[in-house]
């Protein structure tokens, strides 16, 4: 398990495209994963879906006997940090090598071919597996101006998109950027950056947003499709259910320490070495989504509240300018300045108030007041 | 005519003073528990104590009381007397209630001397009774929408829908914050108007809060 097959990619990308009617069985099998490795993977990914254990033969069966399906990879304007979160893992997993089986189509980070070879691979892919291949999509879209801050290959990102969602069974938006714009659709937007769904509204999308994506649940989402021919049930966001379907607050490790009262209140205290709760650092943990406190990154190596820093909300929409400040409970409230809290604001209003009353009180007491006229009175 | 005897009518109905001061207690309890829980202090000493988890407690508590107390209070708009009705919030739509207003208004500027009487609600009152209850929807509405979310595709959470297609998540925390402020501007100015009013109309004005009855210069028919 420990080879993994990466040593020709020019070859790989030719012997792949024939190996489309092998069942990833045989090719994990090929591949020198053992059974035993295969059917952990399972055992993890039925978790990783939310299903009772019961299901992990099921998925092991359908995983055996599935044809592998075909897989295409789209860069658009990211840092490819979800293709890093991808690729980085200390060991090769088996969940490693299936993405590595299904991505082999086209990925224009990891794939040998270049240029005219490569565009015709794609081509020729969505071409042979028209409504029947995934697309994952990495990084946001640009719209303004016609696309042209996104360009790949002399076609914009929009072009590509429409043109390869279009025919797609299903298309992944992997990473917060593809899924909502991430940050370059942070204001002001310069290049009018928007998720998939918002540019291709028409294809069949499911978000796995977070900054970067967690691959556990990319190979989650693919081994959900290939088990029950259908993509996850998805939240009003678009995100399935299985991962994004609780809050991190809810779930936290730090729960107890956040019900009992022990916050963090500078960094270094006592109770941040003690790892008590951050949410008087501005943990975004109750206002965001996702499986982080179970599902962990870097194969469960730790998360950012494990390592002792808030939770940022990265896996919200418009999380850069509706989470922000990072290290503060509320937002600031728009219109005033950066250091006016809603706080300070309300004390304003409220002390505003007394002191025009308490004028108006002293003018009143001044004041000799007459009965109430004839038509005035009522009762 | 300051020796003018005056009758004794009886214009808050019961419900009407329940609401008031179930609202009062609830708006109390929310405000502290919510401070607490928007700037928590450190109280726990060990990981078993439940301080944030009691005082939650109570703000949830207290929220389901308020709301109740609000819904409550709607429906008496409709099936109360005369002086609890909803016409009496929207006293623009009556040539009388027009009137009156010019008149509150001109005394509460200093320009007229003269007070003029007011039985029920004076209809400044009333119009910023229509904002709070704005203010309410909008706390309940908000509140409700954060506390559901600890139950994702529950009932709540699904009633709710529409205010996180309304709101991002934080900016609900930040209304829903920032109206208990507004809440609080309108308590100052309650408060004052009902002190004043009690001193310059004799007619029992924050005692008739407690026993329902106000004194006023003509019998009530």
């Amino acid at each position: 398990m420990g080879n993994k097959v990466n040593g020709d990619e020019g070859n790989d990308v030719k012997q792949d495209l024939l190996k489309h009617d092998c069942s990833i069985g045989e090719i994990l099998k090929e591949r020198g994963v053992s059974r035993r490795d295969f059917l952990k993977f399972c055992s993890v990914m039925t978790t990783a879906m939310a299903l009772p254990a019961s299901f992990a033969p099921r998925v092991a069966q359908a995983l055996d006997e599935v044809k592998r399906p075909t897989l295409v990879w789209l860069e658009m304007q990211s840092c490819t940090g979800d293709t890093e979160a991808l690729l980085r893992s200390a060991n090769p997993t088996v969940a490693e090598i299936i993405l590595d089986i299904l991505s082999v189509d086209y990925h224009e980070t990891i794939m040998a071919a270049a240029g005219h070879q490569a565009e015709g691979a794609l081509d020729k892919t969505i071409a042979d597996y028209k409504g029947k291949y995934i697309c994952v999509i990495e990084g946001s879209i640009s719209m303004k101006d016609g696309g042209v801050y996104g360009t790949t290959g002399g076609k914009t990102h929009l072009e590509r998109a429409r043109q390869v969602c279009g025919g797609a069974v299903a298309t992944i938006a992997v990473g917060t950027c593809a899924s909502y714009g991430g940050i370059a659709a942070a204001v002001p937007n310069p290049t009018g950056a928007v998720g998939v769904k918002d540019a291709v509204p028409g294809a069949t999308v499911i978000n796995l947003p977070g900054c970067p994506v967690n691959a556990d649940n990319l190979t989650a989402t693919i081994v959900h499709y290939l088990v029950f021919g259908k993509i996850p049930a998805l939240d009003s966001h678009g995100r399935p259910l299985f991962a994004y379907g609780k809050r991190i607050h809810d779930n936290c490790e730090r729960r107890p320490h956040f019900d009992a009262g022990q916050y963090v209140e500078h960094w270094g205290d006592d109770a941040h070495r003690k790892g008590h709760c951050l949410y008087k650092m501005g943990c975004k943990g109750p206002a965001t989504f996702h499986n982080c406190p179970s599902q962990r990154y870097n194969e469960k190596t730790s998360w950012p509240i494990a390592s002792g820093h808030p939770c940022a909300g990265c896996s919200e929409p418009q999380f850069w300018d509706t989470m922000s400040p990072m290290y503060k409970r509320l937002p600031n409230v728009p219109g005033f300045g950066i250091e006016h809290t809603a706080d300070k604001i309300g004390l304003g209003l409220v002390a505003g108030a007394g002191a025009a009353f308490a004028v108006h009180g002293v003018l009143n007491a001044l004041r000799k007041d007459k009965e109430p006229a004839e038509e005035t009175k009522e009762g | 005519m300051p020796n003018q005897p005056k009758f004794k009518s009886y214009i808050w109905e019961l419900p009407v003073r329940w609401c008031h001061w179930v609202n009062m207690v609830c708006i109390v309890m929310l405000s502290v528990t919510g401070f607490f829980i928007g700037t928590p202090f450190s109280f726990g000493s060990s990981a078993s104590d439940f301080t944030m988890g009691w005082i939650r407690f109570v703000h949830f508590t207290a929220a389901y009381l308020f709301a109740i107390s609000v819904i409550s209070r709607f429906i008496w708009a409709f099936t109360g007397n005369k002086y609890s009705g909803w016409r009496e919030f929207f006293p623009l739509m009556t040539d009388a209630g027009r009137k009156k207003t010019v008149k509150m208004l001109r005394y509460y500027m200093l320009i007229d001397k003269q007070v003029p009487e007011t039985v029920g609600h004076n209809p400044l009152a009333t119009a910023a009774y229509v904002c709070l209850f704005g203010i309410y929807s909008v706390m309940i509405l908000t509140g409700f929408a954060l506390y559901a979310q600890h139950a994702p595709q529950g009932a709540m959470h699904k009633a709710l829908g529409f205010m996180y297609a309304l709101f991002s998540d934080q900016g609900m925390r930040l209304t829903h914050h920032i109206s208990m402020w507004f809440i609080f501007g309108f308590v100052v100015n309650h408060i004052y108007s009902a002190w004043l009013m009690d001193i310059k109309e004799h007619g029992g004005e924050i005692s008739s809060m407690f026993s329902g009855y106000k004194f006023t210069i003509k019998k009530e028919e």
